[in-house]
């Protein structure tokens, strides 16, 4: 919780008040609340539903203070966190007022009459704001002697949350949390009085991608988490910082661990990013790290079988370097990786291996992509504070909910809080896009009167995967003076933008076309030259291994049914000498020639960039690892190859990094596609569109069922006139199909263009890319199932 | 018929006249309890999805009032008032004998579904106290006696007329569409005003009128 | 002390709810007079009046018009508290079945001096004849060009919609009706913002208590003076005092504030055959306890809260001797503990617990230091709780141990209650 004073205006309000709480002077920003004013000299008011993060509500009475204004006292003591400082006030807290000590006492005995004593088996027991609040403002023996409120012990409320009634405080923290918030009152109070109680209609589960911080903001153990529970005593457990690695968020979060193992992970409070929020996703997502099939030794493959068998460190390294030093190599580090990481395997793709082939793009994407990275991402400034100040906020092909729930967190605030007009270019309103009460725009074309000079266009890394439009978007913005910020889906891919390991940037987005730039690279590595043809894009790269022009790749994090032709990365694999680095067992060391265990998140240290660029360090949580991270993997081997880097750990990749400077010279020109016009279906064919839901069969979400549970349903949407042509109805089977095979799902009628099919891209049942082998944007054929 | 197809077209209505949507939401549910005879899922759902809420909202709505009810009530049901006044004037001893007459407890059904009982707060009519309302509509003065005799003739088919209210006692449901909003045309039977309603004017006309106090 | 039948003067004349019974009687004579004046004048002329409001507040009501921002650009609302829910309280659901009419005359009036288009009536939901009653009244109105555009040809529009109830006492709180009103559960609202700046949908908002609104009317006819000529220095006026309980003629009185018991008692016939008066309740049961010492306190806003106790609704309801103090008492608080909302916690558990205390001592359980477990909890909630509705619950507790001690005593003595139900009943010795 945060404890310090939070109030986000406080820069913009330079007016301060005077008063004085317990005898103390203080000076605050005027607006500041008694109870957050007090926090400023360690004065701590007792409280349960104050939250700083939602609107103040007084209901639990915990905070009464006695209060005086203009020399004339309040008859009754009152809420703290519900009154603003004024001038001259003079508060008196529990410290200084018999009358505030005995009202707080007296509220405590009145929460505690139907709490139930199973401290000793709650979740909450040693970090719970009751059990605290009680020893500092309760009174040790209970005067009650009636009969306590007893409901049926937990409920699952989800199949990742239970919710248990009996120690309920009813705070409504969670409730309005979801309400003002999530923007997801899957959650109510129900019931009156006494009987009051927090309460899903019984049908509709709990199923907010952001449920899980309703857990961390409870103030007693009624809500807890299916995963965690009964798991650990919070004084056991082992607490670091880190920041999350599933998206470009890059939210702040705390990992706790007890005996090498975490157990679960926390939002971390940071007011620029994240607030104190997290996603379901980010908050339990993580045992894919301790999955079976996770690699503990290299491995070889065996000539004579074909079998990769373990093998030692020193003979791997020997195998891979000479697999990788005989002939023309290329590098797909992939998009997960740390700043330091990607830098280093950029680094050994130059120095080490003499080629510009480096690509981290895992994904679909497109020349013009290439181009508007680099005129427009590299070093980019914007931050999540263009969006609280923006005039307008553009999505393109971006599912803020689905692909950034924090970025759909800041958005929804300033979309509550002043009204902040939204826009989203997609093929219907997502539940997320009505979430901002976002206008809905089928094509960027038809957009009019939306942007100004403080407009923010925000475009997802899917709109790589519709040519011209990048660059649509980049016209827009020069005409109307509106910024544009690019937001990938991965945590890394940002990060490797900015290290240069694409083949048209060096670090810090020096062009590889500009001598100047390579000089200057060169000079900080100590070398004579950088290679200087541009470098292969990934496509490219597995294409050329596929026909033997490029004989070995060196692979990082990669699963070639992320890309656009999986086919061409599976005969990719299947044809060159492949290392591979990698967590678990994928279709990457399948085919591998050597494989090497890394490290996961929880075992190294390192940075990742965010979508801003802005720096989201963490710490190593497991320090007993013996885990290896990429990092040094590729030392090794470049050391094994006499081309040593330089780079011990993470800490000098960074400062090397760190060290090499802006690049102040010609940028990359922008891109300037012209718009295709998309294929004209005819009958019984359909565009397809699909992106993939926060929730789905990512691999990074393996091992944890009860998260799954809460996944969106896949099913196929097309608009009322398409599926009468086709002659379905709601919730009739539709079969969606291609050359390659076909999927079929449930249809929801949806107000969207006629002729348009849409499919989640990696849910259950609905595999794209696996099953249709196409992307956004191509001719499928749709069709009843009956 | 379904609930949906029966009562779309009120449900718009209803929802017309207010500013905002959302406020239309007790009237809708009084509307589902005039056809289910009580909040039924489907009421829920169908409510919530008229005005564009979660089901947990229109369910924490539904919840938190006791006329709106989770199962199915007579097609008379009477309430006791054994608020003090009313239980210290005889509500107590009327609610008991209803509960042995009928054999039924406080929220509960006769098996004939005819009849439910339940005991309720004060009913704004301490002044006819001890009071009954059946379907919401005023008992006043009630015995023992005349309860038994009252809920009999509910169970007979051949309800009284209320005190003050229309000339035929309405069925619960039939008077959950008034709550709706949907007015029955029955508002001008019935007395004007009740005995206890008029004394105090009765005594006031006999009082001889002082100089400059002439209305 | 005369009575002084205003609201309730004709409503013994033929057909007075319908609309042309009410025209007979001079209805909307004073919404003509109204409509020609500036809106500010008769938020002035009700200022002048002294009135105050009928609710149970006593807030002076032209004021409470006047906070009403002008020229703001948002619309304003009226909104008419008819959630008539105070036990003993049973003055408007009978003005309202005789005399709707009056009720929608003081609506226009009102709002049209607020520069509201939008006013509304939250009637409880437990009188579905009431309902009608408005309902018809209002689709009346309508017809006869009263309500809706241009109303009387004066060019000003108003439309009012009757809204339902569903049983919430709590919702006669105004900031708990007005969340009611806009699809909620019925919880109070922080306050500031205030309802005449932030009420309904966030707009400024005027809510009235019925019998202050349908008070208007009268005082536009008969103007300040003859207003002012009822009642005390700061209670000014007529009002509707509902009797009931163990007297021989339970009812309606209307008289000038300051009216006290005894003079009520004296007109109407006094108590009950054979039985003296024991407590009382000033204005329903969140009002604390009177007893027959309190027989000439002053019935105005004053004069009660001097006497240690509150106007609230003016619903007397007499106790005889025959009346046991501590299940009164209890019942009471079972009614808090019932209409808790459930919002805050010195409310919801602590109504919980004082019924728990008070049904041991009620069956002669416990021990005289629960007395002052009461007392402390009670100390706990008042003042504490978000609302009144949890000072309410206090009120009879703390009164009837500071008045009746004695008598909780004696029950832990018994160990069981020493009176006979029956004996209070209004059919003892008849059927019983």
């Amino acid at each position: 919780m945060t404890i310090t004073n939070n109030t986000e205006n406080v820069v913009a309000q330079a007016e301060m008040v005077t008063a004085t709480i317990d005898g103390f002077e203080v000076s605050v920003p005027k607006g500041t609340l008694i109870i957050r004013a007090a926090e400023t000299i360690g004065i701590q008011i007792p409280r349960f539903c104050d939250h700083p993060l939602l609107a103040p509500v007084g209901a639990c009475r915990q905070c009464l203070v006695d209060v005086e204004v203009n020399g004339r006292a309040f008859p009754k003591p009152q809420a703290s966190c519900t009154m603003p400082i004024e001038p001259g006030m003079v508060v008196k807290t529990q410290l200084s007022s018999p009358v505030a000590e005995k009202a707080q006492r007296g509220v405590m005995e009145f929460l505690l009459i139907n709490h139930p004593l199973d401290c000793p088996v709650c979740d909450k027991g040693g970090e719970c704001p009751l059990q605290n609040q009680a020893m500092s403002t309760g009174q040790g023996q209970t005067r009650f002697e009636g009969t306590k409120r007893t409901f049926p012990k937990p409920i699952n409320i989800s199949s990742q949350v239970l919710l248990d009634r009996e120690r309920c405080i009813l705070c409504a923290r969670c409730t309005r949390f979801s309400e003002q918030i999530a923007g997801d009152p899957f959650i109510s109070m129900s019931e009156r009085g006494a009987l009051q109680q927090v309460a899903i209609y019984e049908k509709d589960p709990f199923e907010s991608y952001f449920s899980g911080n309703t857990i961390q903001i409870c103030p007693v153990g009624a809500l807890t988490g299916a995963s965690y529970r009964f798991r650990a005593r919070p004084f056991d457990l082992v607490s670091t910082a880190t920041a999350c690695e599933h998206c470009a968020a890059g939210c702040s979060m705390r990992t706790d661990v007890r005996r090498s193992k975490v157990l679960r992970r926390l939002a971390g409070d940071d007011p620029a990013v994240n607030e104190e929020w997290n996603c379901d996703k980010g908050r339990w997502a993580f045992t894919y790290a301790t999955a079976p099939d996770r690699l503990t030794t290299p491995l070889i493959r065996n000539e004579m079988s074909g079998e990769l068998v373990p093998a030692s460190w020193p003979e791997a390294i020997a195998v891979a370097a000479a697999g990788l030093s005989k002939s023309r190599a290329a590098v797909l580090p992939g998009g997960r990786l740390t700043l330091e990481e990607v830098y280093t395997y950029q680094k050994f793709a130059r120095v080490v291996l003499g080629t510009n082939d480096i690509d981290f793009r895992a994904r679909p994407f497109s020349a013009e992509e290439s181009a508007f990275l680099a005129s427009h991402v590299v070093g980019s400034t914007i931050s999540n504070a263009d969006i609280d100040s923006a005039d307008s906020v553009l999505l393109i092909s971006f599912e803020a909910e689905e692909e950034s729930p924090i970025i759909f967190l800041r958005i929804r605030k300033q979309v509550m809080k002043r009204a902040l007009k939204v826009g989203t270019v997609a093929p219907f309103l997502t539940p997320g896009a009505s979430k901002l009460n976002a206008m809905l725009y089928h094509s960027i074309t038809e957009i009019e009167s939306f942007f100004t000079n403080k407009s923010l266009i925000l475009v997802g890394e899917r709109a790589a995967q519709t040519p011209g439009l990048l660059s649509k978007v980049i016209e827009i913005a020069n005409s109307s003076g509106a910024k544009i910020a690019w937001i990938p889906r991965r945590a890394g891919e940002r990060g490797a933008i900015e290290a240069g390991a694409i083949g048209n940037l060096l670090p810090l987005g020096r062009p590889v076309s500009n001598a100047t730039a390579r000089v200057d690279i060169a000079a900080a590595w100590g070398i004579a030259s950088l290679p200087s043809g541009p470098g292969l894009d990934t496509l490219e790269i597995l294409k050329s291994a596929a026909t033997g022009q490029i004989g070995a790749l060196l692979i990082g994090g990669l699963d070639p049914f992320d890309l656009a032709e999986p086919a061409i990365a599976l005969a990719a694999l299947d044809s060159a000498f492949v290392v591979s680095l990698e967590l678990r067992e994928s279709e990457v060391t399948k085919r591998a020639n050597v494989v090497f265990p890394v490290a996961s998140v929880t075992e190294k240290s390192g940075t990742f960039l965010n979508w801003e660029g802005r720096e989201r360090g963490f710490e190593q949580v497991l320090k007993d690892t013996t885990r290896v991270s990429d990092l040094r993997v590729l030392t090794m081997l470049a050391e094994a190859l006499a081309a040593p880097l330089n780079l011990r750990d993470s800490v000098s990749a960074k400062a090397e990094f760190d060290s090499l400077g802006e690049w102040d010279g010609e940028r990359t020109p922008a891109p300037s596609e012209p718009i295709v016009a998309a294929p004209t279906p005819s009958a019984g064919e359909a565009v397809l569109i699909t992106w993939r839901m926060l929730l789905d069969l990512g691999s990074m979400q393996d091992g944890e069922a009860n998260l799954a549970g809460t996944a969106r349903k896949a099913n196929v949407k097309l608009a009322a006139e398409t599926a009468s042509e086709i002659g379905v109805r709601d919730g009739d089977l539709v079969r969606v199909s291609t050359e390659a095979g076909s999927i079929a799902l449930p249809l929801e009628i949806t107000e969207m263009p006629v002729r348009v099919v849409w499919l989640p891209e990696n849910s259950f049942g609905s595999q794209i890319r696996r099953s249709l082998r196409v992307t956004s944007g191509a001719l499928v054929r749709i069709g009843s199932e009956a | 018929m379904l609930l949906k197809e029966a009562t779309s077209d009120q449900m718009d209505e209803i929802i017309a006249r207010y500013p905002r949507s959302r406020s239309a939401i007790m009237p809708l549910l009084h509307l589902v309890q005039s056809i289910e005879g009580f909040v039924t899922p489907q009421g829920i759902e169908l409510v919530a999805s008229k005005l564009g809420l979660s089901t947990a909202e229109v369910s924490g709505v539904a919840t938190f009032y006791t006329q709106y009810k989770r199962r199915p009530v007579g097609e008379y049901h009477v309430g006791v008032c054994t608020n003090t006044l009313c239980a210290v004037m005889g509500g107590d001893a009327i609610f008991a004998g209803l509960k042995e007459h009928l054999g039924i407890g406080n929220d509960e059904r006769t098996s004939d579904g005819k009849v439910s009982l339940e005991h309720i707060e004060c009913n704004a009519a301490c002044d006819y106290a001890p009071l009954i309302m059946v379907n919401w509509e005023f008992f006043d003065n009630q015995t023992v006696e005349s309860a038994k005799a009252l809920v009999d003739s509910l169970r007979d088919g051949e309800p009284p007329a209320p005190s003050r209210g229309p000339d035929r006692l309405p069925t619960w449901k039939e008077n959950s569409a008034v709550l709706a909003g949907l007015n029955d045309g029955h508002a001008n039977e019935g007395v004007q005003a009740g005995p206890a309603s008029l004394v105090g004017l009765e005594i006031a006309n006999r009082q001889i009128p002082e100089i400059g106090e002439q209305r | 002390m005369k009575l002084t039948p205003v609201l309730s003067a004709n409503w013994d004349q033929k057909d007075l709810f319908t609309i042309d019974g009410y025209r007979r009687n001079g209805g909307y004579s004073a919404m003509k007079k109204a409509l020609a004046m500036e809106p500010a004048a008769i938020i002035s002329l009700i200022k002048e009046s002294g009135l105050r409001g009928r609710g149970g507040a006593g807030f002076p009501t032209g004021l409470k018009w006047s906070f009403i921002p002008q020229g703001d650009g948002k619309p304003h609302y009226l909104v008419v508290n008819a959630d008539e829910s105070e036990p003993g309280t049973c003055k408007d659901m009978p003005l309202l079945l005789a005399n709707p009419h009056v009720l929608i005359e003081g609506v226009i009036i009102a709002s049209y001096a607020i520069n509201s288009n939008q006013a509304f009536i939250y009637v409880r939901g437990e009188v579905v004849h009431v309902v009608r009653r408005l309902q018809q009244a209002v689709a009346d109105a309508y017809a006869a060009g009263l309500l809706g555009k241009n109303i009387d040809g004066k060019g000003y529009d108003l439309d009012l919609v009757i809204h339902a109830g569903a049983g919430a006492y709590i919702c006669g709180e105004e900031t708990a009706l007005l969340d009611s009103l806009e699809g909620f559960r019925g919880q109070p609202r922080l306050r500031p913002p205030f309802p005449a700046i932030a009420g309904l949908y966030a707009c400024p908002t005027v809510i009235n208590n019925v019998e202050s609104i349908a008070s208007v009317p009268a005082i536009i006819n008969g103007g300040v003076a003859w207003f002012a000529s009822m009642g005390t220095e700061k209670s000014k006026g007529f009002t509707l005092y509902s009797l009931s309980g163990h007297v021989k003629q339970p009812g309606q009185y209307e008289a000038p504030l300051g009216i006290t018991l005894r003079e009520l008692l004296e007109l109407s016939g006094g108590v009950r055959e054979g039985h003296t008066l024991k407590f009382w309740t000033p204005g329903g049961s969140s009002t604390p306890l009177f007893t027959a010492e309190h027989l000439d306190v002053p019935l105005d806003y004053e004069g009660v809260a001097s006497a240690g106790s509150m106007l609230g609704t003016k619903a007397l309801q007499i106790f005889d001797e025959t009346t046991c103090i501590v299940r009164a008492v209890l019942r009471w608080s079972e009614f808090y503990q019932h209409e808790s909302c459930g919002k805050c916690t010195p409310c919801r558990e602590g109504t919980y617990w004082l019924v728990q205390i008070l049904k041991d001592l009620e069956a002669g359980k416990g021990t005289e230091e629960d007395l002052d477990k009461l007392l402390d909890l009670c100390d706990n909630i008042l003042g504490r709780a978000f609302c009144a509705l949890g000072d309410g619950a206090t009120s009879p507790i703390t009164s009837s141990i500071k008045y009746f001690r004695s008598e909780y005593i004696a029950h832990l003595t018994a160990g069981q209650c020493p009176f006979d139900p029956v004996a209070s009943t209004l059919f003892a010795g008849v059927n019983a």
